[in-house]
């Protein structure tokens, strides 16, 4: 067996023999590189869930202190980001160099929404003196402030690793929407736009998680 | 023209994509690293032969056992075997022409260097001195040391760990040969598959460890740290799930390594080769469920200490299969000993003996007497030294005709084999004994009647030096002026023998088909 040399179309990457070959190939380096996010997410989850449990009156008091309602809206854009990229993908899929450049945008867009509105309630929080590092007062009115501390401890470090996550993706977003905007081989933008939207998509599953976990379980 | 002489530049060598000339770099890189944590295990053997601390300050020698345990672990141990044999064996021995992403390959390696830069800069930066481990509360409130630095270089280290991972599964996933069929892979392959699926799973717990480790001392942002109503146990929990499957990041591409080199020096087929399968991918399994014993006096409840011992009783019956399997292997073989061979048998007995120990110190009773004192020590270092390193030297010398394309010095080799065997068992055995008998870990001075047994071990690490300065020399030698190896000059058997030596650039000019088993040795190839 040699490697099929006619194929002009599509150019298939030197070590592999079929453009299904490499697709298979990258779709499982993209779950296995989700595997480890979601382990690393996993970490801090469980530290949560271990002092939750310990100090579960306090960490309630703390948590009901973060704007739930605010963070709802937030959810309600990031997961409709998350359909955007879905549909963007559908159009990749149907050769729709147009369409997918809309859904595209539509996503990046939101994710940036997403990210201000964030940051709003980082400086409400910042107002209302709930950092409990980089030498600020600390203004937890409800009782057992030494143990809040440790509650929003861990809100501002997953949200902010959150955070971190969502450039990282919207940063490969706009890298898709360059080349989707070149359109080189419609196949190969295909591919690449599912497998940045898988990632995009993890994201979003990880927000419902934080959502529940910090901003829902104490009330 | 070959994947040597395909290109001379510098740019050639820092830019390849080529899984083979990555394999290079890595070997350069590690080879570094692992005299660096030697010179550092040499300033501690010194200081070690007198009861006195008379050669280092107490500080001074906290900075060396922790420079020692951080580079060996995280710069030569973790990537040693899969970055570098692994990366060049396992496109070969698949029939394939590169890994599923050669150029993630290519970065996992400059991941890799960035770490080990911050790690060196932690070094000149005032050192760090809280081990290996970085235990909080010491680690984030106390010490004095570097401790950012080097956690941020162990956190980069571990994605290319990850990355290494992650191109691994998906090239044995993918790019297995028309015919090479999962029960048809060499055991090299399954070791190298159990490993990058620990280091996948593994590694991103340690990130997040670290991560939070990192901005409570950075920021004050108090996780572990108690005065907050942290729980600095929680802290040893984390870092142990990742650590204790760490160990069998080290220990399985080893076991790898020797299942190769034996049945090519029995010239037999592997005894049992779907139990061996299974059994490296049990360990990898049931690795995940023992981290505990590492905590038994750390005030965990005991409950949880007993069902962390039986699990670690566990874990010694796939390893027992192995040895017994290989000892099959060798039964009726046609045994010869060249140095792969004569390494790969110091790995069998050290293993053991390793193996054995960890028994004893996972027996819940036993290790509250055995914690945190030279008998660990002596039980790690004879898994990690004697298992894994020399099944190292054994893949380095069976696969350097492969590699290089020039043969060793088989004189030498065979007189570093056995330096390296007995260095060893002089400097380890007596840290049995001196544990035994009750001294600690991590001190720089030691009760008087301890000193005969350091002066033995302190004496056997100089002659360990000397058997790991030998295949330095003569390996280099062999590059140039070494006689030039066929393509096949072990009649091994193996997809990675049936090319010339050393490999073409693409490794294979048509996809090879496979229609037998690995180690088909009663058959000529
Ligand atoms: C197979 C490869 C193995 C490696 C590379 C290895 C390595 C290590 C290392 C590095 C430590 C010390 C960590 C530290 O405190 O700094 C250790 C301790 C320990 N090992 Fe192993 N080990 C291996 C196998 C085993 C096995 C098979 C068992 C049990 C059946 C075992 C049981 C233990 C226990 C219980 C300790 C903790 C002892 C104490 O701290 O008091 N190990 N090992
Ligand atoms: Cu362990």
């Amino acid at each position: 067996m040699t490697r099929p040399n006619n194929q002009t179309t599509v150019i298939v990457a030197h070590q592999f023999e079929t453009l299904e070959q490499q697709f298979d190939a990258d779709l499982l380096g993209m779950w296995l590189f989700l595997v480890t996010e979601a382990l690393l997410f996993s970490g801090a989850f469980l530290a949560l869930a271990v002092y939750y449990h310990q100090y579960y009156d306090t960490f309630s008091a703390a948590a009901r202190e973060l704007h739930w309602l605010l963070a709802g809206i937030n959810s309600v854009i990031l997961l409709t980001s998350g359909l955007a990229v879905a549909l963007a993908e559908q159009a990749a899929e149907e050769h729709r160099r147009r369409l997918t450049l809309c859904w595209l945008s539509a996503t990046i867009a939101l994710g940036v929404a997403f990210l201000c509105l964030k940051s709003y309630e980082y400086y409400m929080e910042y107002r209302a003196g709930l950092i409990p590092f980089l030498d600020q007062p600390f203004a937890f009115s409800g009782p057992d402030p030494h143990n809040a501390m440790l509650f929003y401890n861990f809100y501002f470090a997953i949200t902010g690793l959150h955070a971190l996550h969502m450039i990282i993706g919207l940063m490969v977003l706009l890298v898709m929407l360059v080349l989707t905007y070149r359109w080189r081989e419609s196949a190969r933008v295909a591919r690449q736009v599912r497998i940045a939207g898988l990632y995009w998509a993890f994201v979003d599953i990880v927000w419902v998680l934080v959502y529940c976990s910090l901003y829902l379980l104490g009330r | 023209m070959n994947y040597l002489n395909a290109g001379y530049g510098l740019k050639s060598w820092l830019l390849t994509l080529d899984h083979k000339r990555v394999a290079w770099l890595y070997f350069i890189s590690i080879t570094g690293f692992f005299f660096l944590g030697g010179a550092a295990a040499t300033l501690v053997r010194l200081e070690l032969i007198t009861p006195a601390g008379d050669l280092l300050s107490s500080d001074a020698y906290n900075q060396m056992f922790s420079l020692h345990g951080i580079v060996m672990v995280w710069f030569f141990l973790i990537p040693s075997i899969p970055a570098t044999m692994g990366n060049f064996l396992l496109p070969l021995m698949l029939g394939a022409r590169d890994m599923a992403f050669p150029r993630l390959n290519l970065m996992s390696w400059y991941v890799f260097i960035l770490g080990g830069l911050f790690t060196l800069t932690a070094v000149i930066a005032g050192g760090i001195d809280t081990g290996w481990t970085f235990y909080t509360p010491y680690s984030t409130m106390f010490s004095n040391g570097a401790v950012l630095a080097a956690a941020t270089g162990v956190f980069i280290v571990g994605f290319s760990s990850i990355l290494t991972g992650i191109n691994f599964i998906v090239t044995t996933h993918k790019m297995r040969a028309p015919g090479l069929t999962w029960f048809r892979l060499p055991l090299f392959v399954w070791a190298q598959y159990a490993t990058s699926l620990i280091m996948v799973l593994a590694t991103p717990v340690l990130s997040i460890t670290l991560v939070l480790l990192g901005v409570e001392r950075a920021f004050g942002i108090g996780i572990f740290d108690p005065a907050l109503g942290g729980d600095p146990i929680l802290f040893e929990h984390l870092f142990w799930f990742y650590s204790h499957p760490a160990v069998y990041i080290m220990l399985l591409p080893a076991m790898g390594v020797v299942s190769e080199v034996i049945a090519c020096f029995a010239h037999k087929r592997i005894f049992g080769y779907k139990v061996m399968a299974f059994s490296i991918l049990a360990i990898a399994l049931f690795g995940f469920l023992v981290w505990g014993h590492h905590m038994f006096v750390s005030g965990q409840s005991i409950y949880a200490g007993v069902a962390f011992s039986l699990l670690s009783f566990l874990v010694s019956v796939p390893s027992a299969l192995k040895i017994f399997n290989w000892l099959a292997t060798l039964y009726k073989g046609h045994i010869r000993f060249d140095a792969p061979m004569l390494f790969a048998l110091s790995f069998i007995g050290l293993f053991l003996i390793g193996g054995l120990t960890g028994v004893f110190v996972a027996t819940l009773a036993l290790d509250i007497q055995m914690h945190d004192t030279y008998f660990v020590v002596a039980h790690f270092h004879y898994i990690m030294v004697g298992g894994m390193v020399s099944a190292y030297m054994a893949g380095l010398h069976f696969w350097w005709p492969k590699i290089t394309g020039r043969l060793y010095p088989e004189i030498w080799a065979r007189v570093s084999a056995i330096i390296v065997f007995a260095g060893f068992n002089l400097t380890f055995f007596p840290q049995f004994i001196l544990g035994w008998a009750g001294m600690p870990r991590r001190y720089h001075a030691y009760a008087e009647e301890f000193q005969l047994l350091n002066v033995f071990s302190s004496a056997g690490a100089g002659m360990l030096a000397v058997g790991y300065l030998l295949p330095l020399l003569y390996l280099i030698w062999s590059l140039r002026y070494g006689a030039r190896a066929s393509g096949n000059p072990w009649d091994a058997r193996g997809l990675e023998w049936t090319v010339a030596s050393p490999p073409p650039k693409e490794n294979f000019a048509t996809v090879p088909r496979v229609d037998s088993e690995a180690y088909a040795y009663d058959t000529p190839q």
